[in-house]
Formats: C-alpha cells, sequence, structure tokens
C-alpha cells in the first residue's frame, strides 16, 4: 500500500482537523463524537439538513457543509455508517425551532443508525424526518436484496433541498421536495480498479488490465458483473440507456408518520424518463479517474441523450462522491422541473461546492 | 448456572477473539461486502474490553446495557445496530440478576436474537447472522441436559449455521447486491456470531 498517511488509525482524525484548518471560514469540526457544523449557527425557524455516511466519499457529505447546503455532516469510519451519537449530537447542535431532516443514503447500517438516532432526538421532542435515496439502477429488485443503493443523487439532493430549506420551506416542504428528487434522480456507476482502506492495505478486489466491474456502488466493492474492457462510448453507451432506458421502479421506504407516531414502509414509484424530458447530468469521478476521462464521458452521453430527444439543461462534472482512490466513473441523471432548478441555481456556499456567492 | 463473572470472563474473551479474527472477518466482508466487518467488531469490542472492569458491580442486565451502549456507538455500519439492540434486548430480561439458570439463559438470548429479527427485518436463510443465532437458539432450547450442554450445542449450531451459509444467495444487507455472486462465500456476520456463542460456552467453563 502506498497512501499519505501516517498511522492508519489516524486518517479520519488528522483529515477532520486538516478540514476545520482549511475552511474555519465556513465549518466547524467536533470530535467525540465526530461531526461537521456550519460555523454560523442555524438560523431561527430554518429547518436543520443534516447528512453522513461513511468517510471515504471525500468531498461529500462535510464537503458540503455551508450555506445553501448541510447544516452538518456526520464523518462514520472510512466506508461504514456513522453511529447514533454522532446524529444525535449533530442533531441538537443545529435545530432551530423547525425541525430536522436527515438525508440518508439506502445501505442497511445507514437505515439503522440514521433511525437509532431520530429515535433520540424525538425522545428530546425534537421533530425529525428520515429521507432516503436509492438511486442505483445497477440494483434490479428490493424483493431480494436491501433494495437500490444511495448514490449520485446525493449529491444533487443536498444541492437542491438545501436551497429550499435555506429558501424557508417547513420540515414537510422539504420532505415531499426530497422525495421528489429521489423519485426524479437515477445513477449508474463502473470500476477500472478497487480501492485500498488505509485499515485494511490491501485491494478490496482484484481486478485484471482488461477488465472492468459494472455496477458498482461507492464502498470498493465489486459490482453486478464483471466485463472486458471496452472504449469510453461504449461503456458510456451502456450506462446512459441503463438510467435512461430504467423501468418504473416500485418499492417501500421506511418513514417517520407523525400521524401514527411509527416507523411506516411507504410505496414510492420512479416513474421511466421520457423524451421532452429535461435533465441535470452529473458525471462523477470515482477519485482515480481524471477530469479529462470524464468529458470524454459526457460527450458521449450527451449525444445519447439528445438522440432520444432529452435535454440536458445544467451539468456537474468532478470528483464529488468517491470510492477512496478506485479508477471509474458514475452518472446521474435528474429530470428537473421548475421547482428543482429553482433551487439547483440558487447561491451555495460550501468547502467543495460554490455556486453564485 | 452462569454468572456475573462468567460473562464478564466472556465479554473479555470477545475482546481477545475479534482482535485475532479482525483481519479474518474483513476478508470474509472483502468478498461479499464493503471490507470492514472484523474492524468494526474489533472496534467496538476493544472499547468493551476497556470498560469491563469499571463493570464489575454491575448486575447483569445492568452489564449487558452498558455493553450495548458501547457497540452501538462504536462499531457502526449494520452490525453496530444489530449486535447493540441483541445486548439491549438481552439486558431486558436479566435486570436485577447476578446469575441465569438454563431457562433464564434461553429467556435471554431469545430476547437479544428477537431485537436483531426486530431491527434487521431479515429472516433464516437470508445469509445473515441469523443463520447462526436461529439454530444456535433452536440447539439451546432442544437440549434437556445441564447448562453447559445445552451452550456447547447452540455454539456447535452455530458454527454449523455459519458455514452453511456459504452456498446460500443474501438477500439482506450489502452481501445482496451482489445476487448470484454473493453464493459460495461464508457470511462475515454469522461468522461473528458463532465465535460469540462458541466463547460462551468455554467462558461457562470456568469457575465462577
Ligand atoms: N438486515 C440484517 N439482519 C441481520 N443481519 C444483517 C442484516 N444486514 C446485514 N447483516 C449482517 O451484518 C453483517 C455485515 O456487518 P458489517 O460489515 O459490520 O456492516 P456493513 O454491512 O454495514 O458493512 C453481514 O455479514 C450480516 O451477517
Ligand atoms: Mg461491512
Amino acid at each position: 500500500m502506498k497512501k499519505l498517511i501516517n498511522n492508519p488509525d489516524d486518517v479520519l482524525r488528522e483529515q477532520l482537523e486538516g478540514m476545520q484548518l482549511a475552511h474555519h471560514d465556513l465549518i466547524h469540526i467536533h470530535l467525540d463524537p465526530a461531526f461537521i457544523t456550519r460555523k454560523e449557527a442555524t438560523p431561527k425557524g430554518k429547518v436543520a439538513l443534516i447528512s453522513g455516511g461513511g468517510s471515504g466519499h471525500e468531498p461529500m457529505h462535510g464537503g458540503f457543509v455551508g450555506y445553501g447546503m448541510l447544516d452538518a455532516a456526520c464523518p462514520g469510519e472510512i466506508f461504514t455508517s456513522p453511529t447514533p451519537d454522532q446524529m444525535y449530537e449533530a442533531g441538537k447542535a443545529v435545530e432551530a425551532g423547525a425541525g430536522i431532516l436527515n438525508l440518508v443514503k439506502n445501505y442497511t447500517g445507514d437505515v439503522m443508525n440514521f433511525e437509532m438516532a431520530a429515535d433520540m432526538l424525538m425522545a428530546d421532542g425534537i421533530k425529525v424526518q428520515n429521507l432516503i435515496i436509492d438511486d442505483d439502477v445497477a440494483v434490479k429488485d428490493s424483493l431480494y436484496t436491501a433494495g437500490r443503493r444511495g448514490v449520485g443523487t446525493t449529491v444533487l439532493m443536498e444541492k437542491i433541498v438545501g436551497a429550499a430549506a435555506e429558501d424557508g420551506y417547513t420540515l414537510e416542504q422539504l420532505s415531499t421536495l426530497a422525495r421528489k428528487v429521489n423519485r426524479y434522480g437515477r445513477s449508474m456507476g463502473m470500476a477500472l480498479t478497487s480501492c485500498i482502506t488505509p485499515a485494511n492495505g490491501s485491494p478490496s478486489f482484484e481486478i485484471g488490465d482488461d477488465e472492468m466491474e459494472i455496477g458498482i456502488g461507492i464502498h470498493g466493492e465489486p459490482g453486478i458483473q464483471r466485463e472486458k474492457m471496452k472504449t469510453v462510448d461504449e461503456i458510456t453507451e451502456m450506462m446512459t440507456l441503463g438510467i435512461l432506458e430504467d423501468p418504473a421502479y416500485h418499492r417501500q421506504l421506511r418513514a417517520w408518520s407523525p400521524e401514527k407516531g411509527e416507523w411506516i414502509d411507504v410505496a414510492e414509484t420512479d416513474e421511466p424518463f421520457g423524451s421532452g424530458d429535461q435533465v441535470i447530468a452529473f458525471v462523477n469521478s470515482m477519485g482515480g479517474t481524471p477530469v479529462s476521462e470524464l468529458y470524454g464521458v459526457y460527450r458521449k452521453m450527451n449525444e445519447i441523450i439528445e438522440k432520444k430527444g432529452l435535454t440536458v439543461v445544467r451539468n456537474l462534472i468532478g470528483p464529488y462522491i468517491t470510492s477512496l482512490e478506485m479508477q471509474g466513473c458514475s452518472i446521474t441523471l435528474l429530470k428537473a422541473d421548475e421547482e428543482i432548478l429553482k433551487y439547483w441555481d440558487a447561491p451555495a456556499h460550501t468547502p467543495a461546492l460554490r455556486k453564485g456567492m | 448456572m452462569i454468572t456475573k463473572s462468567h460473562l464478564i470472563e466472556w465479554l473479555r474473551a470477545c475482546d481477545a477473539i475479534y482482535t485475532e479474527n479482525k483481519t479474518y472477518l474483513t476478508q470474509l466482508d472483502t468478498a461479499i461486502g464493503d471490507a470492514d466487518h472484523g474492524n468494526n467488531m474489533h472496534r467496538g469490542f476493544r472499547k468493551v474490553g476497556e470498560q469491563l472492569d469499571s463493570l464489575a458491580d454491575k448486575d447483569i442486565g445492568a452489564l449487558l446495557k452498558a455493553v450495548a451502549m458501547t457497540l452501538i456507538s462504536t462499531v457502526g455500519g449494520a452490525s453496530g445496530p444489530l449486535y447493540g439492540t441483541f445486548f439491549l434486548q438481552a439486558a431486558g430480561k436479566a435486570s436485577g440478576l447476578n446469575e441465569l439458570n438454563a431457562a433464564q439463559m434461553a429467556d435471554v438470548l431469545e430476547a437479544g436474537i428477537g431485537g436483531i429479527k426486530m431491527r434487521g427485518k431479515a429472516s433464516a436463510g437470508d445469509k445473515t447472522m441469523l443463520d447462526a443465532f436461529i439454530p444456535a437458539l433452536e440447539a439451546f432450547r432442544t437440549t434437556p441436559d445441564d447448562l453447559q450442554t445445552a451452550l456447547n450445542n447452540a455454539a456447535d449450531a452455530a458454527e454449523k449455521g455459519a458455514e452453511d451459509t456459504i452456498p446460500l444467495i443474501a438477500r439482506k444487507g450489502r452481501a445482496s447486491y451482489l445476487g448470484e455472486r454473493s453464493r459460495g462465500h461464508k457470511d462475515p456476520g454469522a461468522t461473528s456470531a458463532a465465535m460469540m456463542l462458541r466463547e460462551l460456552a468455554k467462558a461457562a467453563e470456568g469457575d465462577a
């Protein structure tokens, strides 16, 4: 293993200390338990937006704490969901009378840990809702799996929902918007290499020079299938069509029911994309793939989207939701209506994403 | 009888066994998960190990509850809430007690396993830790002889249950994303659960 680290056990803490020094004008880092908040307190009456997950996906989520996006982020160990005490302390630190919306990526551990944290906060009389993000079309059914993973849509979600929270949305309005963004967003990822967590020191899977993994998540795990290496045009076509031709997706998602006072399963259906749709396109590097190659992906993706009668109206290109040093990329397409575009275009100022201010 | 000092020795042994098997459990999780299960168990039980001396004068319920809270706040991932809930629900059946007879032990195990089912909504055969726990409880309950034999049988059944996850296709947790590709690998959580139950049987043999 060759990495820019000292002791593997200190990587997470040292990373947070560096972030604090670099971005003290925007954020504040808390340790034991670890969470990141904005430097300024949440304005009174604004819903507090919190996310979190394993580390190793930087700049997500800590890099998106700041005006127009998150109020707090909770980093777990590398690729391991954070623990409820982190979300509980973060929630108490940033809640400002209007409740908390937790943005949770759909992994068994994340869902359970955020649910326990929400229970603890609600026991203190704070209003909380958990919004589960599950946009990875590589996972086909939810009957025989833990359901689709939460991947690229998370980044777009944090931007859009963050701006709406800034604009005064109530917890209910914000949850409704977040559910729509989740229904409208779809992603697919692929890997050329695996990655190495500092704690393990060896690659998460072996892969030949002429092979690639299709349908990966963001935790250095192998994908749905392994294939022979192809050209960027062929790979982009496979991913873009995988997203555009994905049929309606039905599943149940956990949410808190304030009326019933318990966690319930809510039925959700993602409708397929159609000709005439406007989309926000997000081409993401898994960490090791250079931006130059992402533009190659964008070129072919745009051609396919136009041929299908859709239009890319906004884009985001770069490493925003990564798997350490893994080479590979993901594509996220989000159907954009007026409300979504309004908040995508609204100002934001965070360590990793800045727009209009 | 299982006494409180048996249980403290058990938890100390868990700390040791997950330290020893950190790499092995993580390797199992590398094949069908995200390569962290051994690290998670080691981090959690290392913290439990550090706290044991300060828990010596608590009753079994309070001891198990303290273990639950430590695991919930240190393990993370799926196994943190699941093992945490196991200990939390088990604690509920042991409050005020300083020793457990066979019937009480069965209740404690059953409540703990019920907690895992409630939180994770998995069933037998989904290729999870329940595939070690469920047969273990069954073996414990159907052993008419003494407590020690019941614990030994439970540990045997858990180890067999963990082995038997190899041909299964995972339907819960991260391994489920792999579908067919999850076949042929042993489930890391079932393996760590079997280790925990083997250490319980071994600790019970000691002087109390
Ligand atoms: N829904 C569930 N119910 C019971 N056990 C589960 C469930 N989901 C996952 N597990 C267990 O958790 C283990 C993985 O734990 P760990 O690697 O620590 O967490 P994560 O999967 O979040 O990385 C699996 O091997 C499996 O035994
Ligand atoms: Mg794991």
